[in-house]
């Protein structure tokens, strides 16, 4: 589902080259629940932007179901994001401006649905994560652990094939933090939703189907 | 996605009261200014009464003389003589309106003191002019020729002298302490029509000065009206052609004297001479003035907008990471941007009746009455559009070029 081959990323400022990812190989089946650890510093999220197509390698090639997607323009790069890839992020990255109901909609806007379908999808993907009594409400009035509930309705709702999720039990303590693990073990198991997920977690780590440890950009497991 | 725009740009406004205050102020307050300026410049400039006929008429109002190896000038009104002496020759002139200066003086009415400016005219005056007369008639060339002391005054002058009685014709008004037998009564003309309006109107030959006296220069301008407005053209043709036949003064080498369209005889007053109209320097400056008036905002809301969106960067990353393209951000944050200058616009609008209401309220420049027609509104819609655009692209093409990853780590 996703290959990368070779990826290497350096940040350059006047003075200083850091090599954050070194000559990373990674095939990522189809419907794998895959986990990334590591130290602080050491390329996990990084390596998750570049899967995410948010972040372009210095080096190497990516693929994803089968597209190369190098020498993709910015308007089809954000067609394929659309269709193709949901995000969950440590901090949830919610609009606090807007409704739930309105957050969650919000991949569907760059898509042709109607107001209609869209409201219909969204309300399905907040009832699947159990957040079906918290439409109208905006995200400051939220716990946690609800905010991330909306964060993955937010990336389901365009039923996307892969998620990339960023620490999402970072923010969260033990209890909500499985809450989430159990909505995302399910949206694998059930839908075949291809997940990758950086954790610092080893006890998340070890639910899913396979293991990555990065330690100074380079993969050691 | 409209709605939802409109929807995050109303949270967006309500966020941070002050930016928005800032911003609504800046939009409205420099529209309402744009606005009553040119509800001023399009009472100015469109026909008024009692000018209705503008498309076929030409002003003549000033008189030049220049001595172009010394360097000397003399620039002053035009003489009746040279009205009646060559300008009543042009055969494209179907009738000509000469009125002199309104000159004021002084008359006591229970002892207090009104000044009363009066203009002397000649018979076509009211023929060519759409005076309303609210009772009487205008002075005949009769009237002219028996130089009778006869007068048509304005409804202001009736008030102010006369009081509250209801006819005045036949009553006597006296200025510079001479009697005249009040024979009309017309409406108040608006200080803007300059050079009609006039407190009271007598005829020319009641006046003290010579008007026959063989000079180029005097106290008097001419409005000539063509039979239509096809002749306009040729009219004015007609009167350069005579021009070369006018004698030029002594120590001087060139005489200079224009027939102009309504435009063209002020910006020539304003800003021209006898060889230039000035009407290119009048309207360069005036564009110049607006576009500075309109950038000095507009670098305000870039400003303001700019900080604004870079508090955004949170949601413009979330946008980008499920697929918001460059171009449809550029296109949320022009959006956006333009409803709150709609919002501005309308405030500005709302304003600019409150003040057109008080100046005229206040009779600020004597008997103009400014009003909020299509032609002023058009215009402020255009400085919207303008204020709309041209603040929003360039925060929304920053913001567009953010990094995503940089974006998503902000908050």
């Amino acid at each position: 589902m996703i290959r990368l081959q070779n990826i290497e990323k350096v940040y350059r400022t006047d003075t200083v080259e850091t090599l954050a990812i070194n000559g990373i190989n990674l095939d990522i089946a189809k419907g794998e629940f895959l986990s990334i650890m590591g130290p602080s510093g050491c390329g996990k999220s990084t390596l998750l932007n570049i899967m995410g197509l948010l972040d372009e390698p210095s080096k190497g090639n990516i693929q994803i179901d089968s597209q190369d997607i190098s020498s993709y323009s910015d308007q089809k790069l954000a067609k394929f994001r659309n269709e193709k890839l949901g995000f969950i992020f440590q901090s949830y990255h919610l609009i606090n401006d807007l409704q739930v109901l309105d957050n969650v909609e919000l991949p569907l806007l760059y898509r042709n649905s109607s107001a209609k379908e869209r409201k219909r999808l969204a309300t399905e993907a907040l009832e699947k994560v159990g957040l079906s009594n918290r439409l109208k409400h905006f995200p400051t009035q939220l716990s946690g652990g609800q905010r991330q509930r909306v964060a993955i309705a937010r990336a389901i709702v365009g039923n996307p094939q892969i998620i990339l999720a960023d620490e999402p039990t970072g923010n969260l303590d033990s209890a909500m933090g499985n809450e989430i693990m159990d909505i995302l073990i399910n949206l694998n198991q059930n839908e075949g939703t291809t997940i990758v997920m950086v954790t610092h977690d080893e006890n998340m780590a070890h639910k899913t189907h396979r293991l990555v440890r990065l330690f100074d950009g380079s993969q050691v497991q | 996605m409209l709605k939802n725009y409109f929807k995050i740009a109303i949270a967006v406004l309500k966020r941070r009261k002050f930016f928005t205050f800032v911003s609504l102020f800046g939009i409205s307050f420099t529209l309402t200014i744009l606005m009553v300026t040119t509800a001023f410049m399009d009472k100015v400039l469109s026909p008024d009464y009692p000018d209705l006929k503008r498309e076929r008429s030409l002003y003549v109002s000033s008189m030049e003389y220049k001595n172009t190896k010394e360097g000397w000038m003399n620039r002053s009104d035009v003489s009746f003589y040279f009205f009646s002496h060559y300008v009543s020759t042009l055969k494209n002139v179907d009738k000509m309106a000469i009125s002199s200066n309104p000159k004021a003086s002084n008359a006591y009415v229970n002892n207090k003191k009104i000044v009363i400016a009066y203009k002397y005219t000649n018979a076509d005056y009211w023929n060519v002019l759409e005076y309303r007369f609210l009772a009487g008639k205008p002075f005949s060339q009769k009237e002219i020729d028996n130089a009778d002391k006869v007068a048509v005054i304005s409804e202001e002058t009736r008030k102010a002298y006369f009081g509250d009685a209801s006819n005045v014709i036949g009553r006597y008004i006296s200025a510079d302490n001479v009697n005249y037998r009040v024979i009309g009564v017309v409406a108040n003309v608006s200080k803007t029509v300059n050079s009609l309006s006039g407190d009271m109107y007598l005829p020319y030959t009641v006046s003290t000065s010579d008007y026959n006296k063989p000079d180029l220069m005097g106290p008097y301008n001419a409005v000539l009206l063509a039979k239509s407005k096809a002749d306009v053209p040729k009219m004015q043709k007609e009167f350069q052609q005579m021009m070369r036949r006018v004698p030029i003064p002594k120590d001087f080498d060139r005489v200079y004297s224009n027939a102009d369209p309504f435009f063209s005889s002020m910006t020539r007053r304003i800003a021209g001479d006898g060889a230039n109209n000035g009407k290119t320097r009048v309207v360069t400056i005036m564009s110049i003035f607006v576009l500075l008036f309109l950038l000095l905002p507009t670098i305000n809301l870039v400003n303001i907008n700019v900080t604004r969106i870079m508090e955004r960067s949170s949601e413009i990353g979330v946008r980008k990471a499920f697929g918001a393209s460059s171009k449809t951000l550029v296109y949320q944050f022009i959006v956006e941007n333009m409803i709150l200058t709609f919002l501005g616009g309308i405030i500005g609008i709302i304003l600019s009746l409150l003040a057109i209401y008080l100046i005229n309220g206040a009779n600020v420049i004597s008997n103009m009455r400014l009003s909020m027609n299509l032609t002023v509104l058009f215009y402020s819609f255009i400085a919207c559009v303008f204020f709309g655009l041209i603040s929003g692209v360039y925060p929304a093409w920053r913001m567009s070029k953010l990094n995503v990853v940089k974006a998503l780590k902000t908050q």
